[in-house]
């Protein structure tokens, strides 16, 4: 046992890769948050009359609002006072039309985080759009998208370009009275992704959001909008880092996603957030409202999530099945190791008839780590021929840790089917022996044992994402051969 | 090859090998037999280097070095295997990546280069052959879902792309049916070879019908009671193993 438990700990005491801080001057507001701020920042963005009226609502809204209490996680009182709600790299100019205008500072940032915008831009692929604390810093194949009808954009440019779109689905699935980080992220959310699919058009690339936290003592408070219309499809990436700081650093984010008849959304993230170091100081606090909603008939949204980084995640990318023969699905790794926590799930809200979902969540536990499986599932009373499968699997490293399940279930019409599977397990001493047996490291075993236990769904992450998913359990990649 | 001198080992306190000495040649290969609780699979367990094992006196050179100051996967790397009475089961881990990772950790370990995937697919579907491993199980899970003979297959197939020095199969028989022993047993004297010792350590005469050693020890109680050649075995299975108890528990 001593053997593995050390090659765990050697797991979780891995470095953080991105802590850096990057040398960038920044623009920032005054700590605090008022409805002063909130007009500052709507000027600074010189939003339509419409975006600042929303925006007030929501912050006089949140007024009135408590931070819940109920998830399964503790964190000192955040003092919202305290917070700068607005930093952007200062731009050279008004604003970079295309990214080689782009400061070349910022170009080297993400570079070092792996991805080149440049590259991306040279090497057909994946479009980003690059988000540095409060904005969009430049997002690639602009114009290769355009022409399909796709528009990929920062969210600042849709308000501006695209207002009827925003008009009409910006809060329509996570409204800004949704609950108390939604309506905070309403007030003051500065930037974010925006992605509308025509009729018809199949993406040929995937799409992904790079966001990164670097000013300190800031918020990220970004807002993602993707609509797919009839028979579209598109595949979404996010990913997130941050630097290391000794303090918390409050990340309130919204996604929405809108697909109609027939369209398709796959939504993929890998979250690695700065965790906080060994003994739980600093990491950002990652409270985040995602959702879906399957609007269309036969429409489809798969949520795909990788959770290793943050002091704590609390996150429920969920889906309204409102067409008829609507699909949703979850598919969820979370890892805490050291003092991270989380509490993640999702919620399948079934509406329409013979409205499918599925949920598979693999929680791993390390160290100090807590995480909590929290899912609803609600059969509505006209969801004829609903069906449901759950499936919730704990890995438990070590003895100091914890795994808790937390499924609700919720069914009005008797037609419904529904299947719920649960398991925990240690991660046992016999397995790692085994492999030992076999010429393998302790931490060589210890990797592809939780590797495996991740692989139903890794193998739903597109390519790229499922590599470097696998990367950040520290494993290298399984199935190259046979 | 491998000299296990006045071995004493327990587990949790409680002493069970009691003076062990076995000298096994390359080549050669060796039956370990004896009831229930004797001391077979701690035998097995502290050479392949379970840390759950204690031994607190004597020692086993393997190769001219000590084998009991070797971490468990520095032993496999240098040559030694077991296959597990009981294979453990890894969900989600594809049995030829994992044997591809294991294979490049030895090779690595001994100075060969890593094969890539096409070489060592290569050298899976001829060993495959060998010791007539369905293809099915080589790319599902390790030992997930596999039946008691499946598992004990495909320790075999491990043996067999691994390609040890020193071989120890811990109860390979038990759970088998015939034809299963049968189809195991051809496998493994496939790879029956001058540069190889095996130890078979077994609780039945049976797998040694078709698994024919070159010399056959009896343990009692942590110590060797008796060695003889192949036809030892069949005298345990005729008079069991009372016979041999009096001349050494003379208090029984």
């Amino acid at each position: 046992m001593s053997t593995s438990t050390s090659t765990i700990q050697e797991l979780a005491n891995k470095e953080y890769q991105y802590g850096f801080v990057t040398e960038i001057e920044s623009e920032m507001f005054p700590r605090g948050l008022s409805e002063e701020t909130i007009r500052s920042l709507s000027a600074k963005k010189s939003e339509p009359e419409f975006m600042l009226d929303w925006r007030l609502k929501a912050y006089r809204h949140w007024l009135t609002m408590k931070e819940p209490t109920w998830p399964n996680v503790k964190y000192p009182p955040i003092d919202y006072q305290n917070i700068i709600y607005y930093a952007a790299p200062k731009a050279k100019k008004a604003g970079p039309n295309s990214l080689n205008e782009v400061d070349p500072e910022l170009l080297q940032l993400y570079e070092k985080l792996g991805i080149s915008l440049q590259e991306q831009e040279r090497l057909a692929g994946v479009a980003v759009d690059a988000v540095l604390d409060s904005v969009s810093v430049g997002t690639t194949f602009r114009g290769k998208l355009a022409e399909l009808g796709i528009i990929f954009c920062s969210f600042s440019d849709a308000v501006k370009e695209h207002p009827e779109l925003v008009k009409k689905y910006l809060g329509s699935v996570v409204p800004y009275t949704d609950n108390f980080f939604a309506a905070l992220n309403s007030a003051v959310f500065s930037d974010g992704s925006f992605c509308y699919i025509p009729k018809g058009v199949r993406c040929p690339m995937e799409l992904s959001t790079y966001f990164r936290i670097n000013a300190k003592d800031t918020g990220q408070f970004e807002r993602t909008l993707i609509v797919a219309e009839e028979g579209s499809y598109v595949s979404y990436l996010e990913g997130c880092t941050a630097p290391m700081r000794d303090e918390n650093q409050l990340h309130a984010a919204v996604v929405e996603l809108v697909a109609l008849d027939n369209a398709q959304i796959k939504y993929s993230t890998v979250q690695n957030w700065y965790p906080g170091d060994k003994n739980g100081k600093g990491g950002i606090y990652n409270f985040v409202t995602k959702r879906g909603k399957c609007l269309g008939l036969s429409s489809k949204i798969s949520w795909t999530q990788v959770e290793t980084g943050s002091a704590i995640t609390w996150k429920y990318p969920s889906c309204i099945l409102l067409g008829d023969n609507s699909v949703g699905e979850f598919y969820s790794v979370a890892l805490t190791n050291n003092y991270q926590q989380a509490d993640t799930g999702t919620k399948m809200i079934h509406i329409g008839k013979n409205t499918r979902s599925t949920i598979v969540s693999k929680g791993i536990s390390a160290g100090h780590g807590q995480n909590t499986y929290r899912g609803a599932v609600k059969i509505l009373k006209g969801a004829e021929g609903a069906r449901n499968y759950s499936q919730c699997d704990s890995l438990l490293l070590g003895d100091k840790c914890g795994a808790h399940t937390f499924p609700y279930i919720e069914v009005k019409n008797s037609t419904a089917r529904m299947e719920h599977e649960a398991s925990t397990s240690k991660i046992g001493e016999d397995q790692i022996f085994y492999c030992k047996q076999r010429g393998l490291s302790g931490e060589d075993a210890v990797n592809m044992i939780v590797n495996g236990f991740c692989k139903e769904v890794f193998r739903e992450l597109p390519m790229e994402f499922a590599v470097e998913a696998q990367k950040l359990l520290g494993v290298s990649l399984e199935g190259s051969v046979g | 090859m491998l000299e296990i001198k006045n071995l004493h080992a327990g587990v949790g306190g409680k002493k069970i090998l009691q003076g062990i000495n076995l000298r096994v040649n390359a080549g050669e290969v060796h039956a370990v037999m004896g009831p229930n609780g004797s001391g077979k699979s701690t035998l097995s367990q502290v050479l392949a280097g379970r840390e759950s094992f204690e031994v607190t006196e004597g020692e086993i050179v393997y190769e001219g070095r000590d084998l009991l100051g070797m971490a468990p996967e520095d032993r496999a790397r240098e040559g030694v295997f077991m296959a597990f009475q009981y294979p453990v089961e890894i969900p989600g881990v594809n049995n030829t990546y994992f044997l591809k990772a294991a294979l490049n950790a030895v090779r690595r370990h001994r100075g060969q280069p890593e094969l890539d995937a096409v070489d060592f697919l290569k050298l899976v579907r001829e060993r495959m052959k060998l010791v007539e491993m369905d293809e099915s199980l080589i790319n599902r899970s390790v030992n997930e879902g596999f039946s008691g003979g499946e598992k004990k297959r495909n320790e075999i197939f491990h043996m067999a792309v691994l390609d040890p020095k020193l071989a120890i199969l811990d109860e390979t028989d038990s759970g088998l049916d015939i034809d299963a022993l049968k189809s195991v047993a051809k496998g493994v004297n496939t790879l029956r070879t001058k540069d190889r010792a095996l130890i078979v350590i077994t609780h039945y005469q049976r797998l040694l019908n078709y698994i024919v050693p070159d010399f056959v020890h009896v343990l009692s109680e942590g110590r060797i009671v008796k060695s003889g050649g192949k036809e030892l075995a069949h005298d345990l299975e005729a008079k069991g193993y009372g016979w041999l108890e009096e001349p050494v528990g003379a208090e029984r």
